[in-house]
């Protein structure tokens, strides 16, 4: 290792602003918070600095630091970075200082509560950069922590149970995701994602697990997918959601769609697509209908909603579900002769998906907040009305949010979900076909938010609405603009991540 | 190493000392019984550095003792024996600092504390059946006592049934190894001429004593269905010797499992092997269900040590090297946590608001009266549920690749019973210190806030320190311990019965 | 003939000793002792203290070993272990009386003490049936005096009775077997006796006088089914007496027995081997051990007195000792004298404690020993010892005891023989046994008394015998080898 380990600095520094605000127990609350900022912003910057030093061009991993750790069970401590973690982690970067201004307002243990976001910051990191087993599950079950406290003690009146539902739900799935890959290190002897990568491609991870008769290789693959379907989440492991985003308190919200939703999806696309294509490939209908169920129901339950925090969080089950749904299609359409083209396609619209749902959700629900600031608590739909009138910048910037949800063209959200379809469409038409359903009921619902929140007759007391204060335009604008940004010139990221697309796809199984 | 044998004499003489000293005042007998307890977790560590592993027992101390039958006064420790000495030194040294505010009978108190110490010691170091049987028996009778007397909840019933449970077990294995010794015609009673004698036995009487023998030391690990007395008894103790019966003490069972019954009898342990395994699940398992539904705080902690001892005995019985390492680590890092566990429960919780009830403790904030313990509990708590970080994490996960290796749907039935400890784990911290987490900021103090709680002392909180550290170093950095661990299991006591092989 | 009687005087002289020290403590306490009555009970038991001492230096110093006088006594290792036994015990009973009996006739105590002492020393050495016979009725007589010599209680006299009833008629029943076994071999001397077998084999009439000898055996050793007077007495005489009845008489009765049944008649003993060897009395041992071990434990769980709940664990033991009397044959004479003479410390260890704290207040109910801590933390501590040397935990004699009794046990056929079946019934009955005496320890050392209790200032003799007995358990618990190497 002959270069600076930023992505270690990258992990642990929000870990080491935890320590501090942790440790020093006589701060002041605004000393807290700016203290939380500043270690927050530093993945950002960071994040730059290994960009800088990134080569998209090269499709295999950068940046990488190696330490041997446990011998005895052949696990070495070990990071590295390619474009879709890079991605990632300039997400998070964006997210979190986003979540933590956000939460300025919050009244109690400002300090806590921007130590265990910092905790979390940094868990998340460690998800996207580990690349052997052992750390990558450390930071997945210590990412559960500070969010399970974060939702406890700051949130709704719901939020015991929420929180409780959530962490089990999350452990369940692990527990048998530990399980599977103990058993993959039983018949391989190694936890590394990359050298199990390499067993699948060549087929003698099959041959090892031949060994094991019955159906139980298939049950390495189903305890590993559950793990990480729990976590995206894949209808019908969702039950969870709804009820924590909703209790959760709006910068909690809006980590957890933004961010932690995403480590569900990398996780599908670093571990379970290069070491299980086969069984990938033979489950694909089945998955392929549940990702539809996540899509379709998703989105009609949303527009059932009148909570509109509740509403979000359906409208990400359902954002979050087309991601999972091109990578079903990869797995159905892979033996096809024309799969290569679409393949790409569809990658790079999970990818882009992913960066721009994070951002879209994360301002839905900060904008969520704000009206939920604004009337005292209340957040249901009949609650509003004609807040255009009381506060136009807030309208303006809200709607952009909104249809970028939405994947108007123009707007970022619209590159990704494009992409998406199209290769859907060339993958696996009649999955597309259905999609369009949920394409339709996202429009539906969040043109109902649109129209019954921001037009219409004012609702009672909406005239008292001020409108955005500086902090909160701060908070709202980088995202607004990074919106038009990326719909003008998505290249800008999707030259991060395309070249190592189209050699994943070069070599579909 | 050579000064090892002393942890026992210098416990057992702090015990003496320590009545003594209790006859002036109560403050004497706990500095001496802590300083006596602090040099031999001192002697433990020296030893522990200057620790070649190998592959057999590096004697201590070999001299003859007893004619007839023969029988050496023999010491001797591998790399096992070595990480339950180091457990057995922190968990002591933790547990007198717990109990520091005991005030009646001090000095009693601590010689009998001590005496056990001394007794365990002696089990780890034991290198002959009879002395290991000796020092095992030696450690009964303290308990009685410490339960008996200083206990809480229904502490005779405890006591008594947890002496008499552990008994009726040491009687089993008496009776196991003096019928292998007699009728092999064993030259001596050490453990290598009794796996000889052993041997020559003829495979129906091998089937049976090693029944008796290992049911013997199951007693004492709670193995499923012979843990009843765990639940009551733990609950009974008082908090150090709670600390000290479920995190040390119950290991003995293992540990006995382990040294003697399985090497000695390789074809019994085959025949039984498959029942035994199911019996650890099932105990994995149902333990972690009674835990769920429990009201009564520290038994949810007795349980859950039944629960967790599940996982030892699950990893020694699926009898390859993986697993029976996974085994050891798991006996170090239960020893630790389960410690911390009863420390917040029984002294910092129970001592001050004085009900373990959980209803009752989740009516009161309790993670902002007591926020030092509230924090001591989640880290312990996170211990238990195998969060990674912590020494349960990389324990349960080389168990899980032993036992898929032996058996793959014991494996995925353990895997049920961690998610099972995870929900007991966080019912248990939630309900209990975060109760009530609304915002009482903008109103009144109310009455509950007027219980004003004293602040954490300092044994409490070195002792809790000491724990915590152990766990997460250990967590990090497992092949501290398992450097010595797997090079003990090399040895070719255990070769014939690691053999691996699938159920 | 002449230096036979040399011999024979050489060979008694311990008991020589002991019967010269009993008539010195009554003429003593005649002349002088009797105008200092405060004194009377310390000088006579100084004195014989001091014959007892002399005694036992005598029986280490024995003279030529070997059949004495024609075989009517044996000077061997059995008989100088059982000696000195006896007389160890014995003097740590008598250790025990100073200032705690309300007895009114103290000397005649300490003289009848002696005197059952050398009943107890001739029934080590006896080899012949009669003089077996004699020392047993004098040593018999003697104790069921001492039961019964606290008149001013009723229990006291009850026991004596009892006690003189049925060991009258267990008597009765020893010589009537005796004098068949003397009809069907045409000797009283054991050897010939067991020369004269070697050429029969079992007939009725020699069953009958086996039944007839065992009968009188359980009774002397309080096995069960001959058990009845134990709880009785034991509840009844005062508390050193019934220290020297648990424990001398146990050992020399058993030496007596033993020297009868395996040497003498070894060639009818039978097997308890396997299930197919062939019978003989040692099957009839085996029944009652099984017996005693049941009953013993079982019985001793309903008790509330804690002087019969000694009693129905003597009972156990005694079934211990018989299975030790059964593996005679593989182990020789080392693990039942061990455990006998370990039992016997053990013993007048607790009822030494017994009876102090009976002079302090009374001790007859379990209850009785609450607040024994605070009372006198040393006589807590003893009783600890001997309680737990009883219970058989390690590193105590008890312990030993029953661990080298149990290998021979196994040693002798396995698992599969009644052996081995005794052997797993004693093991699984000390589980039982430690109930209860945790009980005892329980109201001893943890049970907070409810009113204020005095506390106990103990003499010093009886400070002495109790730590000496405590340490005695302690260092043959570790160290067993030198008492068993003597076998």
């Amino acid at each position: 290792m002959n270069h600076l380990p930023i992505l270690s600095l990258l992990v642990f520094t929000p870990w080491i602003g935890a320590l501090v605000l942790g440790t020093l127990r006589k701060l002041s609350p605004g000393t807290a918070r700016w203290l939380g900022l500043l270690f927050s912003l530093s993945t950002l910057a960071l994040g730059f600095v290994a960009l800088s030093s990134f080569s998209a061009a090269n499709p295999g991993m950068q940046l990488v630091e190696d330490l041997p750790w446990i011998t005895a069970l052949n696990v070495h401590y070990r990071l590295g970075l390619d474009g879709l973690s890079l991605v990632l982690v300039l997400l998070t970067g964006l997210i979190a200082p986003m979540a933590l201004l956000a939460s300025w307002r919050v009244e109690r243990s400002p300090r806590q509560f921007n130590a265990l976001f910092l905790v979390l910051q940094g868990a998340a990191l460690g998800v996207f950069l580990a690349l052997n087993f052992v750390h990558w599950f450390v930071f997945w079950e210590l990412s559960l922590i500070p969010a399970f406290f974060l939702l406890k003690i700051w949130g709704g009146p719901g939020a015991a149970r929420a929180a409780y539902q959530f962490v089990i739900y999350t452990i369940g799935g692990s527990a048998f995701m530990l399980l599977g890959f103990a058993a993959l290190y039983a018949a391989t002897g190694s936890f590394d994602f990359q050298v199990l990568a390499t067993m699948a491609a060549d087929g003698s991870l099959t041959t090892k697990l031949a060994g094991l008769g019955h159906f139980w290789p298939q049950a390495i693959f189903l305890g590993v997918l559950l793990g990480l379907a729990v976590k995206v989440p894949l209808y019908p492991f969702h039950t969870w959601l709804p009820p924590a985003y909703a209790e959760a308190p709006t910068g909690l919200s809006m980590f957890l769609t933004g961010v932690m939703s995403k480590m569900g999806v990398h996780g599908f696309l670093r571990i379970l697509w290069p070491i299980f294509p086969a069984q990938l490939h033979a489950a694909a209908t089945p998955l392929l209908w549940l990702a539809l169920g996540g899509v379709v129901l998703g989105a009609f339950a949303a527009l059932r909603q009148t909570d509109m925090k509740r509403m979000v969080a359906y409208s990400s089950i359902n954002h979050l579900s087309y991601c999972l749904l091109a990578l079903f299609a990869l797995a159905a359409g892979s033996t096809s002769p024309t799969a290569g083209i679409e393949a790409v396609s569809a990658f790079n619209g999970i990818a882009l998906q992913m960066f721009n749902h994070g951002l879209s959700a994360a301002a839905l629900f900060f904008c969520v907040g704000v009206l939920e600031d604004r009337s005292g608590g209340k957040r249901s739909l009949a609650d509003f009305g004609g807040v255009r009138t009381a506060m136009p910048v807030f309208a303006g910037l809200c709607g952009i949010a909104l249809f970028s949800s939405l994947g108007l063209p123009g707007l970022n959200g619209f590159v990704g979900e494009f992409l998406l379809f199209r290769g859907i469409f060339g993958l696996t038409p009649w999955a597309a076909a259905i999609a369009t359903l949920g394409l339709l009921a996202t429009a539906l619902f969040l043109l109902t938010f649109w129209q019954r929140v921001f037009h219409g007759p004012q609702g009672s007391g909406v005239a008292k609405f001020r409108d955005l204060s500086g902090w909160e335009i701060v908070t709202l604008v980088p995202a607004i603009a990074l919106m038009f940004v990326l719909g003008v010139y998505p290249q800008l990221l999707v030259q991060l991540f395309n070249p190592l697309f189209t050699a994943w796809s070069a070599h579909l199984p | 190493m050579n000064l090892l044998p002393y942890t026992i004499y210098l416990s057992f003489a702090g015990a003496a000392l320590s009545l003594a000293a209790g006859k002036r005042s109560a403050a004497a007998a706990r500095a001496v019984a802590l300083l006596t307890a602090v040099v031999c977790t001192g002697i433990s560590l020296v030893a522990a550095f200057e620790f070649t592993p190998a592959a057999g027992l590096q004697t201590l101390v070999d001299v003859p003792w007893i004619a007839s039958p023969a029988i050496h006064y023999h010491l001797a420790v591998d790399g096992i024996s070595m990480t339950l000495i180091v457990l057995t030194g922190l968990a002591a040294t933790a547990g007198i600092l717990f109990s520091w505010n005991i005030e009646e009978r001090t000095g009693e108190f601590f010689a009998f504390y001590l005496a056990l110490i001394g007794g365990v010691y002696g089990v780890f170091m034991s290198a002959d059946a009879f002395l290991f049987f000796v020092f095992y028996e030696i450690a009964i009778v303290p308990k009685y006592f410490l339960i008996a007397n200083w206990g809480s909840t229904n502490r005779e019933y405890g006591a008594m049934k947890l002496a008499l449970y552990s008994f009726a077990g040491s009687g089993l294995v008496l009776a196991g190894l003096v019928w292998t010794y007699a009728a092999g015609d064993a030259t001596s009673f050490g453990l290598a001429d009794l796996t000889r004698a052993a041997l020559t036995l003829p495979a129906h009487d091998q089937i049976i004593i090693f029944a008796l023998v290992f049911f013997g030391f199951a007693t004492l690990a709670g193995l499923f269905p012979l843990h009843t007395w765990a639940p009551t008894g733990h609950v009974a103790a008082p908090t150090g010797a709670s600390m000290l019966l479920a995190g040390v003490v119950m290991k003995l069972g293992a540990y006995g499992c382990l040294r003697v019954a399985l090497p000695l009898f390789p074809v019994g342990f085959a025949y039984w092997q498959p029942a035994l395994a199911w019996l650890a699940v099932i105990g994995i398992i149902y333990a972690g269900f009674v835990a769920l539904v429990q009201q009564d705080f520290k038994f949810v902690i007795g349980y859950s040590s039944v629960s967790h001892m599940g996982f030892v005995m699950l990893g020694i019985v699926a009898a390859n090297e993986r697993a029976v390492s996974g085994a050891v680590l798991q006996m170090f890092s239960h020893g630790v946590i389960a410690g911390l566990l009863f420390a917040v429960v029984g002294r910092m919780v129970y001592e001050r608001t004085h009900t373990r009830q959980l209803d009752a403790l989740t009516a009161m904030p309790l993670h902002r009266m007591l926020p030092c313990a509230a924090f001591t509990f989640v880290l312990a708590g996170l211990a238990s549920m195998g969060m990674p970080g912590f020494s349960g994490f990389p324990a349960e996960l080389t168990i899980l690749i032993g036992t898929w290796q032996t058996s793959p749907l014991l494996a995925l039935l353990a895997a049920v019973g961690v998610l099972v400890a995870a929900a007991f784990t966080l019912r248990a911290v939630q309900v209990s210190f975060f109760g009530k987490t609304e915002s009482v900021a903008a109103h009144a103090p109310t009455s509950d806030a007027a219980h004003h709680f004293d602040c954490i002392t300092w044994p409490e909180k070195l002792g809790a320190m000491l724990l915590i550290g152990a766990t997460v170093l250990i967590g990090l950095k497992p092949d501290l311990l398992l450097n010595w661990i797997v090079p003990a299991l090399q040895s070719p006591a255990f070769h014939a019965v690691l053999k691996g092989g699938s159920l | 003939m002449n230096s036979d009687y040399a011999q024979l005087f050489h060979a008694l002289l311990p008991e020589t000793a002991l019967v010269c020290g009993a008539l010195f403590v009554l003429f003593f306490d005649i002349l002088w002792a009797r105008h200092h009555s405060t004194d009377r009970l310390r000088v006579a038991v100084m004195l014989g203290l001091l014959s007892l001492a002399f005694a036992a230096y005598l029986a280490i110093d024995a003279g030529t070993p070997g059949p004495q006088f024609g075989g009517v006594l044996v000077v061997d290792m059995l008989a100088q272990v059982s000696r000195v036994g006896v007389f160890v015990l014995a003097g740590l009973t008598l250790a025990l009386l100073p200032g705690l009996t309300r007895l009114r006739h103290s000397a005649e105590f300490v003289a009848i003490i002696l005197f059952a002492t050398v009943g107890f020393s001739l029934m080590g050495a006896a080899n012949q049936l009669l003089l077996g016979f004699l020392a047993l009725e004098l040593a018999s007589l003697s104790l069921y005096i001492l039961a019964g010599f606290d008149k001013s209680r009723p229990e006291s006299a009850e026991a004596g009775l009892k006690y003189y009833l049925l060991g009258g008629m267990s008597s009765a029943f020893l010589l009537f077997g005796f004098s068949l076994l003397y009809g069907l071999t045409g000797s009283i001397e054991l050897d010939h006796i067991a020369m004269a077998l070697h050429q029969t084999s079992m007939t009725p009439l020699l069953a009958i006088a086996l039944v007839m000898v065992l009968v009188a055996f359980g009774f002397k050793a309080a096995a069960a089914p001959f058990h009845l007077w134990a709880p009785d007495v034991y509840q009844g005489a005062p508390a050193p007496a019934t220290a020297l009845i648990a424990s001398a008489s146990k050992v020399a009765g058993f030496t007596l027995f033993i020297r009868l049944l395996w040497p003498g008649l070894h060639d009818v003993a039978g097997s308890i081997a396997s299930t197919s060897a062939p019978s003989g009395w040692l099957t009839i041992v085996a029944v009652i051990s099984a017996a005693s071990l049941l009953l013993g434990n079982l019985g001793a769980l309903a008790q509330s007195n804690v002087r019969r709940l000694l009693a129905y664990s003597a009972i156990s033991h005694a079934g211990v000792m018989m299975l030790g009397l059964g593996v005679v044959v593989t182990a020789g004479y080392g693990p039942i004298l061990y455990y006998s003479i370990t039992y016997g410390i053990a013993t007048v260890g607790a009822f030494g404690v017994i009876a102090v704290v009976d002079a302090n207040g009374g001790c007859q109910r379990l209850t009785d020993l609450v607040g024994l801590h605070k009372r006198s933390p040393l006589l807590a501590g003893c009783l600890l010892v001997f309680i737990l040397s009883l219970a058989g935990v390690p590193p105590l004699a008890g312990f030993f005891g029953k661990f080298a009794i149990f290998t021979a046990a196994l040693k002798l056929g396995g698992i599969s023989g009644p052996a081995g079946w005794l052997a797993l019934l004693a093991i699984a009955m000390s589980a039982v046994g430690l109930y209860y005496y945790l009980i005892i320890l329980k109201q001893a050392l943890i049970v907070k008394p409810t009113e204020a209790v005095t506390p106990i200032k103990l003499p010093l003799p009886a400070t002495l015998a109790l730590v000496i007995a405590a340490a005695l358990l302690v260092l043959l618990g570790v160290f067993p080898s030198p008492l068993l190497g003597l076998f």
